[in-house]
């Protein structure tokens, strides 16, 4: 919980991760540029008081992110995100299992969200079971761009990826993150495009999609998901950094996600251990629209900043929240998504 | 003979699909060098996994521009998962086709051709938002020319025009549709908030790469321009 100027804030971080990127368990040169690359997204998006050496970035310990994230950093809740990556990690980057049994010495602390491929096919559908009550997920977190074999990555509107959403349904994994990655394959596709979100959102309208980073770099065709499909939400990982370096254009993004997909469609997420949550929270519950955009944009009001640190992931992972703490006036103002069409410049 | 100047200025000429910049305004020309006619560059990317497709297409466009000049052009890009085929693709003027499925593919050309529509929408965008600045009736922007545009915002109404020529786009219009049809009536209001969100993006996108680009290669870029 963060508490300022009278506001108290209850904090589900979405996104976090425990991961080991260090030379010692990378297989080739892919998993070296991938660490490389969280790293310069950590080093160019933090505040100099918050960059690590490479050496901590890689491996960082239990306790590092124990205290990073609940003993300085006023999360209440941290969802784990699952991210496998086998092809490049020797234990993988960090799996359900590995996130499981630390979730499980801080009883209370963690949701542990699982994750599948469709490539995986009927024995992943089965794995998918057995992880399910293992972990008793309530959510899954989704990298089409993982490489597998020849295969550069995967889409959601796949049939096989149709089959593990089937199976969500039935075992009441109602979350499915996910992450739009660069490297897809064929390499004359577009490999940001979140169209397949849409198509999926369509056919299973009683599951969430939470689209990590905001459909980064494709800000413009995921709000206009969100205001096709009620199910699409947004994760505001990779985005809320900006708020230290470039706030003007955090303020731009946070102001075009609120007037497309509304205050009950985004969730914090720290992304750990790229960002930390103790400076995201503070600057984010300090900051407002800068006044000469106040007229494009409007404000930031303690409500719509307690729905998005928390109280919209709370709801989505039936996450009891303390009374006080909850936002009982409704919003002022509807999104736009859930209106009749509006006519899109580049539908 | 090629000057540096002129390889330079070629340079110029090519631009990120999607940040819609020229790549040496970008800091993505890491070196170039002139011996006689022949020129060689070397470009470098924000990140190990920037999208394969973007930078084949910049590496084969520099190729081009380079070799328009007369010049034997090599064009390497460093630094990048794929860099290897994407060099070895280039180097032997294949086309996508050959090197991962096709420059001519009709899947590349329309990317292209997405990237530079969304361009032209956020173009658009603050070339309206230039002519409200500058006096304009925002009820006129559904009819005002290109050409009356130009003379209350000659900036941006030439940076519309350009990319009006690379899609093939006749229009008298200042404003239009990515069919080149008047937004009439109803449609302006809708239309201009959506082109917002598409300018932010652009903009946005531009300046993560920079800072990434700095942080990845240690620098300090001039300002954009």
């Amino acid at each position: 919980m963060y508490t300022k100027d009278g506001q108290s804030y209850f904090i589900v971080d979405g996104h976090t991760h425990f991961w080991d990127g260090s030379p010692a368990n990378q297989i080739n040169r892919y998993g070296e540029g991938f660490i490389k690359c969280f790293y310069d997204y950590h080093a160019n998006l933090s505040p100099a008081e918050y960059k690590w050496p490479m050496e901590h970035f890689e491996r960082y310990s239990e306790e590092d992110m124990i205290h990073d994230l609940f003993e300085i950093g006023y999360d209440d809740i941290a969802i784990l995100q699952s991210t496998y990556l086998t092809d490049w990690y020797v234990n993988g980057f960090n799996t359900t299992a590995q996130n499981g049994e630390m979730a499980e010495r801080h009883p209370g602390r963690f949701i542990v969200n699982g994750r599948w491929d469709p490539r995986d096919g009927e024995n992943g559908l089965a794995e998918l079971e057995r992880l399910n009550e293992r972990w008793h997920l309530a959510g899954v977190k989704l990298y089409t761009a993982e490489w597998r074999g020849d295969s550069k990555g995967w889409k959601l509107s796949d049939p096989w990826a149709y089959r593990y959403l089937e199976k969500c349904e039935e075992l009441g994994i109602r979350n499915i993150h996910v992450h739009k990655g660069p490297t897809v394959y064929p390499m004359n596709r577009d490999a940001f495009d979140v169209a397949d979100v849409d198509d999926a959102a369509t056919a299973f309208p009683g599951l969430r999609f939470i689209v990590e980073h905001v459909g980064l770099p494709r800000l413009e065709d995921f709000c206009w998901i969100g205001t096709q499909e009620p199910n699409v939400y947004g994760g505001l990982a990779v985005a809320m950094p900006f708020i230290h370096s470039r706030p003007r254009y955090f303020a731009q993004v946070i102001g075009e996600l609120l007037y497309w997909l509304g205050e009950d469609r985004l969730l914090f997420g720290s992304d750990y251990a790229i960002w930390q949550p103790k400076w995201l929270i503070e600057k984010f519950v300090d900051f407002q629209i800068p006044e000469d955009m106040q007229g494009e944009y409007g404000v930031l009001t303690p409500d719509i900043k307690k729905k998005i640190l928390g109280l919209n992931a709370a709801r989505l992972y039936d996450v009891k929240v303390p009374g006080e703490l909850q936002v009982h006036e409704p919003a002022e103002s509807g999104p736009i998504g859930s209106s009749p069409e509006p006519t899109a410049a580049t539908a | 003979m090629t000057s540096r100047d002129a390889a330079w200025s070629a340079l110029g000429q090519v631009r990120d699909p999607e940040l819609d910049r020229p790549i040496t305004d970008l800091g993505f020309v890491a070196t170039l060098t002139v011996e006689g006619s022949a020129v060689r560059a070397e470009l470098r990317l924000p990140t190990y996994f920037c999208a394969p497709n973007f930078a084949w297409l910049m590496v084969a466009d520099a190729r081009d521009a380079l070799a328009a000049l007369g010049a034997r052009a090599e064009v390497v890009l460093l630094d990048h998962f794929a860099s290897e085929e994407i060099n070895a693709g280039v180097a032997a003027l294949d086309d996508f086709a050959t090197s991962f499925g096709g420059r001519d593919d009709p899947d590349l050309a329309a990317l292209r051709a997405t990237f530079e529509r969304k361009a032209h929408v956020a173009a658009q965008e603050r070339l309206a938002r230039a002519l409200v600045g500058a006096g304009l009736d925002p009820d006129r922007l559904r009819t005002v020319t290109l050409g009356d545009a130009a003379r209350l915002a000659p900036d941006e109404a030439a940076a519309v025009a350009r990319r009006r020529a690379r899609l093939g786009l006749a229009t008298g219009y200042a404003l239009c549709d990515d069919a080149g049809r008047q937004l009439d009536g109803e449609r302006l209001p809708v239309w201009l908030r959506f082109a917002r969100t598409v300018r932010v993006s652009i903009d946005g996108n531009a300046a993560f790469c920079r800072g990434l680009l700095e942080t990845r290669y240690d620098l300090a870029l001039p300002p954009p321009r």
